[in-house]
This record gives C-alpha cells, structure tokens and sequence, in this order.
C-alpha cells in the first residue's frame, strides 16, 4: 500500500472528546451525579483539589471533580486554570488562626492543655473495615454530639511554649509576602515564598518528601506540636474605608512541628518549628509541609544540607503537580523529529566505528 | 470568546510578558525569567510559546502552527484551535502565508522573511541542565559567560564516539555571548537560526523563562576546529516530492524492514509536489 | 482635575497590541523608524511617547520622571497606575524629555550580569527622529550597519552610549520617540557618529 500523508488530527481530536464525553457520564441508567452531591460527599476530595488548586470555591472544586471523572491532579488543574484568568481585587489581612472556630485541635506534647484536645470528624481511630452497610441506601446518621468549642479558650500551642522562652519566636513581618503565581521562582527562596509552593504542592510528593526526613535523609526529631482544623474569617482592608471589612470563611488545616534545636555559637539549645497550613480538612499534607518547611530551614539554621528534603531547589522546582503532570505526560506527543536525528545519528556513529 | 479577553490572556499579563520579549531581544539569548500563567492546555505542551504568541498576535495577523513540522499533528492542531477560538485570527497551512509561526521541534524549510515572527515552544531552556540541575549555579555561569562545562562535554563525546553525540536541542552561541538552547529541533535545522531576516522568539512556560534572537544575528552552533559542526539527515531523498534538501520522517511501511522517507516540512512537500516534483513512490505509483 | 485629562487608546486591546509590535520591531530592528498612531497625547508628552507609556506600564512599573516629564504624571497615573518613584534606582522605567538623563543615567539600574534584565528601559523624547545627526548603529538586529538620524541627543552620545554598551549584558535600553515616531537602541548596539 502506497504511504500517504497522514491526514485527520482534526477529525481525532473532536471523535476523542466525543468518546470522552460519553466515557465521563457512564451507564445512563444509573443517575447523573449532581455538583452539589460531590461537593457534599466527597469533601476530602474537594479540600485537595482545592488546595492543589490554589482557589478556594468548593462548588467550582466539585464541578472540576466531575468534569475530572474524579482525576483529582486534572481537577486542580482546571481549577487553576480558571483561577489565573480571574482579576485581583484586593488582598487579604493574614488570617488568624489563633482565632480559628475549632472543629478539631490535637497536641501530641501535652497530655492536657488549655482548651483540651478535640478529636473532631477524624478517621484516626476507625478500623479501616469496608463498611458494606454503605452498599446500600442509607440512613440519615444520627447526629453527631458536637460542642462548640470556646476559640478564647484554644491557644496554639506552640505559643503555649513559647512562653517559656524554650521555642524559637517567630515574628510577623511587613514585608510583602511573595506570589509565585506572579513571579516566578528565584533563589535564595525566603521561607514565605517555599510555604507557598508547598501549600500549593502535589500532596503526594510532599508526604513522600516529610517522610523521607523521618528516615534520616535529613535528621530532625519533630513533635507535632499542634494541629488544629476549622474555620477561620478572611479580612480585608480596603484602602478608601481604612478599616478591616470580614468577607467570608474559609476552612484552614495548621499544623505547627516542634523540633529540637541543639544550639549555635549565638542561640542557646532550643525548640524550633516547621510549618503546615492548607486548604480545608488536609491534615496529611499539613502535616507533612510542616516537616519539609523545617528540613529546608536547614541551611538557615546552621545545619549541613545534605538530604533531598533540605534542597529547597530541589524541592521547590518538583512539588507542583500541575507542572510534573504536564511535563511528564508531554512525552506521549510527537517526538518523531528528536527520535529520527537520534536516530540518524546512532547509525553514523555505528557506521564510522565499523568503519 | 465569550467570558475572555483577546487572545485569553488578560492585558496585565500580556503586558508583563511583552516586557520581558523587549528585554529578550535587546539581551539575545538570555532567558528572561516571566510570571508564566497557568493555561488551559498543560505544562510541557507548548504553553511558553502560546503565551508568547497571545503576547504578540493582533486581529491582523495570519496564524501557522506546527508540530514536528507538520501541521495536521494533534497537538499543532489544538493550538491552532485555541488561537482560532480565542483571537478569532486567520490561520493557515501556507509558510508564506502567515505573519506568525508557532513551532514545536522544527524550522520551516522556506527560509522565513523580515516581516515574519517565529515562536518557538521549548520544553527546557537551560541548555546546560544535563551537565548541571541546579538553575542557582546554570545562572551564575552564564552570568560569568564560563561554558567550560558544555566545552568538556563535547570534547569527552569526541574522545569517547570520535564525534560530538548530540542529535537535536544542539547547543549554540548567540551573538558570541550566551550559550543557548535552540529548543529540541534537530541540528539540520541549526544552520536556519544564523543570521535568520525573521525574529525568533522562545516561550518556556514550565520552566518560565522568554528569550529572543533578533535578525540577522549571528547564531554559532558550538564545535571543534578539528571537529567541525555536521548536522544529520537520513542519506536520502523525499519519497513524495523527492527533495534531497529537506528534514525526513523515516515511516515504517511493513514489517519486513521497509522504510519511507518524506518530508518532515508537510507545506513543503505539498509544494514541491504541486509544483510538479515528484518523488520515488510517485513515480512508482504512475507506473502502476 | 480628571475630566481635564485627555483619554487614553480609543481600543485599549488593539491600540496596546498595535503600539508593543512597532516597539518589538523597533527594539529588534535598530535604526529602523516607526509611526505609531492612536493617542492624543497630553502636553508635553508627543503622541508616540504616551503611547510606548500606556502599552507598556503598569502597576506592577516603577516609573522616573525627569522633571521636564512631570506634568504628565496625572495622566500617566491615571491611564497606568504605574507608581512615581523619586528614586531612579528603584524604577522599571524611565520618561525623560530632556536629554540630561543620559549624565550617568541618574543611577537607573543597569541591572547584574546575572540577571540583566533588571535594568531599567528609558524612553527618552527627542525633537526629531528625521532630522538631526546621524549615528552609525552595528550589531544584532542589523544585516550591514544602519544609520539613524537624531535631533535631541547629547553632543557626546557616541561617548555616553560606548560607555553603556560596554558594561553589556548589563545596560540600559533606550526608546527614542519623537512626534509619532518610535525608534530603539537596545544595549547590544555598538553606535558611533556617522
């Protein structure tokens, strides 16, 4: 058969969304999930993508869900992408999560503390046993004894220790933060710019990093100190009012580390921190931040660089799942130009070396 | 489109990237560092050179698109689309028909004209990221213009092959100062770079880094006086249009080892073929 | 005070696309001398110096006025909201209409050899981009040398931009406008009178 040039990457693509369409929606005799279903039911999800996506909107994280068919990196990714077109209108006043409305707030160093521990909504001490109960329609659960929890009440604990002097301070700063979704990344990366990016990080990649620290590719001894989930108010502070204006919620993960310092020439033996702070119920990932933040404080505190986890270079340019994805997916294009140059070229080099 | 500016890209973003082609083009081949956005087609897939083409086009322009020199490969395809969709801008096939050409991974054959830009999409602009991965010390080096490294590696590829190894994305020198990556075009097409009359323009969107060379500007790619620069193509001529000057795709007709060389540049091909040059096959389908 | 400013592109998307390829060509091209066209300029800006300043500042633009440019800053601020910056050093970009901004460039960053592009741009309003002296401009951009014709800079140019060129990748890049017409000098040009 004669060769004739390939023809019909038009026809391809529009039969590939056509088959795309019909593959997302399923067996028809089965309802339509609805956004507001997703939104509801799969919240965990929903937290991730909004997160990874660096928007908070869960109505839009849910639709992202659905269009995704679940694909939670391709949901984050629609997010974005919707995220960069919309304007800035202002920025907010940092929000307080001292003041946070707790759903959940436990201490692993304090058996009792002011404010106690809540257990809140946790997984933590389910036994993981399919529950084939849920196979079926179910029932309302009944409801959940919750108490209001007092936020006057709740300090961090970390500032609970910091008291004593024994926990390094940590001060607000006025100068601006940095946005790497506006500038792009540049080094020596200050700590508020590596928080961002691990914020916005794969949670995947973050948890393998924080756990490799735990294994000693980067030795600490990290305690988690807190980790507290609820709500928190946003402010802003707009410029012509020349007060602070509450322009909604947002539900917010922290978790604070503390980790032993053993001390330099000019800081005395003491606790340091690492740092973890996301999107809605992502204990996981603020977890895991906050070990990666306090590996990458390496070089600032005076300790030798010499694990994956303390590379902020490292680190910072491979977190972002939305840029491996691409990258690593790129590869199923067309390379047929770079293979035959390689390929040309293994054969001169053959040819000559018999020659 | 509706919901949309122009071209997608809002103006304040358009702008911050048109800052950083001006600073490209008066530093050739330093890679400006841009506030690359997120778009909706993924890292990795041209979204440097689609920024950098929305950055430039306006209602006037003629819009080629190709990929891996043709324009019918899928993802050339859903580029021009999203132009079409977004800018409303005429497109076309035709080399010499368009004011702007986006490419992945090739150059025209034609030899383009002063009145012509040519975005190139690139995957990793720090030509020096094999020898080195951290982007601290590439920057340092080519801050100090010290390209000892790329020098060791090409000759420890002579001592080893009796040859430099490298195929495609062949580093070069631009206007005797920076060492840059030509993007993952295969080194035939190297020699177009060098004193091109159009501007060339590259977008890396991933690694968020812009560089320009103008015209007529002096574009070395890197060799030995002992050693000098070859570029490769298959030893043969176009099975369609029988060019003997042109980039070839080698296509697999059968599983007995046949073998199909055309034309990488399709507009080329279908050129030559309209203008009556006539290639083995064609001359073998005429006989049966 | 606001109603007294005159407006800014008729179509701020096409007008701004229009205006940044005559720049890109001029800055691509140099010697080359472009008409740009769309703006009423305010005094005592020309039509292709408030046109450069709208297509390419914004606020995220350090701007230095010289003081003869001062005048313009409430249209510029409005049309841009570029922020005034008293401290050339700090600024992204320059608008001079008086040629002493060439002596040592009032501190304008040249920007770092590793990062050159943090130099400053100045867009320098001259009488005549038709008339004047001729400066013979060498280097990338140029197939053979180009002349340009100048009125409105420095006696000693060829002297002051020797000196700019030779701290190269680092430098500053000049826009020349004068009535509606552009011409650029980006560091990499090597120029001497003709």
């Amino acid at each position: 058969m004669a060769y004739v040039a390939v023809k019909g990457g038009e026809q391809a693509i529009d039969a590939a969304h056509a088959w795309l369409a019909e593959e997302r929606r399923g067996d028809t005799s089965s309802p339509a999930l609805s956004v507001a279903q997703i939104q509801d039911q799969l919240g965990r999800s929903v937290d991730r993508v909004m997160a990874e996506g660096s928007l908070y909107d869960r109505q839009l994280a849910a639709l992202a869900i659905k269009q995704a068919q679940g694909d939670l990196i391709e949901a984050a990714f629609l997010l974005r992408a919707y995220r960069t077109t919309l304007p800035r209108f202002a920025h907010s006043k940092p929000v307080e999560t001292a003041a946070m409305t707790i759903e959940r707030r436990i201490s692993a160093i304090f058996k009792d503390l002011p404010g106690g521990q809540v257990l809140g909504p946790t997984y933590d001490y389910t036994h993981r046993l399919l529950d084939f109960g849920l196979l079926e329609d179910e029932a309302p659960p009944s409801g959940a004894l919750t108490a209001e929890a007092d936020a006057a009440a709740m300090p961090r604990v970390p500032d609970i220790l910091g008291q004593e002097g024994l926990l390094e301070p940590d001060l607000a700063s006025d100068r601006e933060p940095g946005d790497l979704t506006r500038e792009p990344l540049s080094f020596p990366a200050e700590r508020d710019v590596r928080l961002q990016a691990l914020a916005r990080g794969d949670e995947g990649f973050v948890l393998g990093m924080g756990y490799s620290t735990q294994r000693g590719y980067g030795s600490s001894h990290p305690f988690a100190g807190e980790i507290r989930m609820g709500e928190v108010s946003v402010e802003i502070e707009p410029a012509e009012l020349g007060f602070a204006i509450d322009i909604g919620d947002l539900v917010l993960t922290e978790c604070q580390m503390v980790t032993r310092f053993k001390g330099s020439k000019t800081v005395p033996p003491q606790f340091t921190r690492g740092y973890g702070l996301v999107f809605g119920f992502g204990e996981r990932k603020a977890m895991a931040m906050a070990l990666v933040d306090r590996a990458m404080r390496a070089e600032e505190l005076g300790e030798d660089v010499t694990a994956p986890a303390q590379d902020v270079e490292f680190v910072l340019y491979h977190s972002d799942n939305i840029e491996a994805t691409g990258f690593v997916e790129h590869l199923k294009l067309p390379h047929y130009v770079d293979f035959q140059s390689e390929l040309q070229n293994v054969r001169r080099m053959r040819a000559e070396a018999e020659a | 489109m509706k919901g949309y500016n122009f071209a997608y890209l809002d103006e304040q973003t358009k702008r911050m990237i048109r800052r950083a082609l001006l600073k490209a083009v008066a530093i050739p081949g330093h890679q400006v560092p841009f506030g690359s956005r997120e778009m909706p087609l993924p890292y990795g897939w041209g979204t440097g050179g689609i920024q950098v083409t929305a950055a430039i086009l306006g209602a006037d322009d003629v819009l080629k698109v190709i990929d891996q020199g043709a324009d019918d490969t899928t993802n050339a395809v859903s580029i021009r689309r999203f132009f079409a969709r977004t800018a409303g801008v005429r497109t076309t096939t035709a080399t010499a028909e368009a004011t702007v050409l986006q490419t992945r991974h090739r150059i025209p054959e034609k030899t383009l004209r002063e009145d012509q830009i040519i975005v190139y999409q690139v995957p990793q602009p720090e030509p020096l990221w094999r020898l080195e991965p951290s982007r601290v010390e590439t920057t340092r080096m080519h801050g100090l213009a010290d390209y000892g490294l790329m020098h060791v590696k090409l000759y420890e590829d002579i001592a080893r092959y009796g040859q430099i190894s490298i195929a495609y994305d062949y580093p070069v020198m631009v206007n005797e100062r920076y060492l840059m990556s030509p993007s993952p075009i295969p080194a035939f097409d190297n020699p177009k770079m060098d004193m091109m009359p159009a501007l060339q323009l590259f977008g890396a969107g991933r690694e968020k880094r812009i560089y320009a060379i103008p015209p007529w500007t002096r574009v070395r790619s890197l060799d030995f006086d002992d050693h000098p620069f070859r570029p490769i193509n298959a030893a043969h001529p176009c099975g369609l249009c029988g060019a003997t000057d042109a980039y070839l795709d080698e296509v697999v007709t059968d599983d007995r080892g046949g073998r199909l060389f055309v034309c990488s540049d399709t507009d080329h091909c279908a050129d030559r073929r309209a203008a009556g040059h006539v290639g083995a096959q064609g001359l073998r389908e005429a006989a049966e | 005070m606001m109603s007294a400013l005159t407006p800014g592109f008729a179509e701020p998307v096409s007008g701004a696309q229009a205006c940044f390829r005559l720049v890109l060509d001029a800055m691509a091209r140099p010697g080359q001398v472009h008409a740009l066209g769309g703006v009423a300029a305010p005094a005592p800006l020309c039509d292709a110096a408030a046109a450069v300043v709208l297509t390419l500042l914004d606020h995220e633009t350090p701007l230095w006025l010289d003081p003869e440019a001062e005048a313009a800053k409430a249209w510029i601020a409005f049309h841009t909201g570029a922020p005034i910056t008293v401290d050339p050093a700090r600024s992204m970009f320059a608008l001079a209409l008086s040629q002493s901004v060439m002596e040592s460039w009032h501190g304008l960053p040249p920007g770092t050899d590793e990062a050159p592009e943090t130099s400053a741009t100045v867009i320098l309003q001259v009488v005549s981009l038709t008339t004047g002296t001729d400066f013979v401009l060498e280097g990338p951009g140029m197939r053979a040398p180009e002349t340009l014709t100048v009125d409105g800079l420095p006696p000693d140019f060829a002297a002051i931009w020797r000196r700019n060129h030779a701290q190269y990748p680092r430098g500053i890049d000049l826009i020349l406008c004068a009535g509606n017409q552009i011409a650029a000098l980006p560091r990499s040009v090597a120029v001497r009178k003709g």
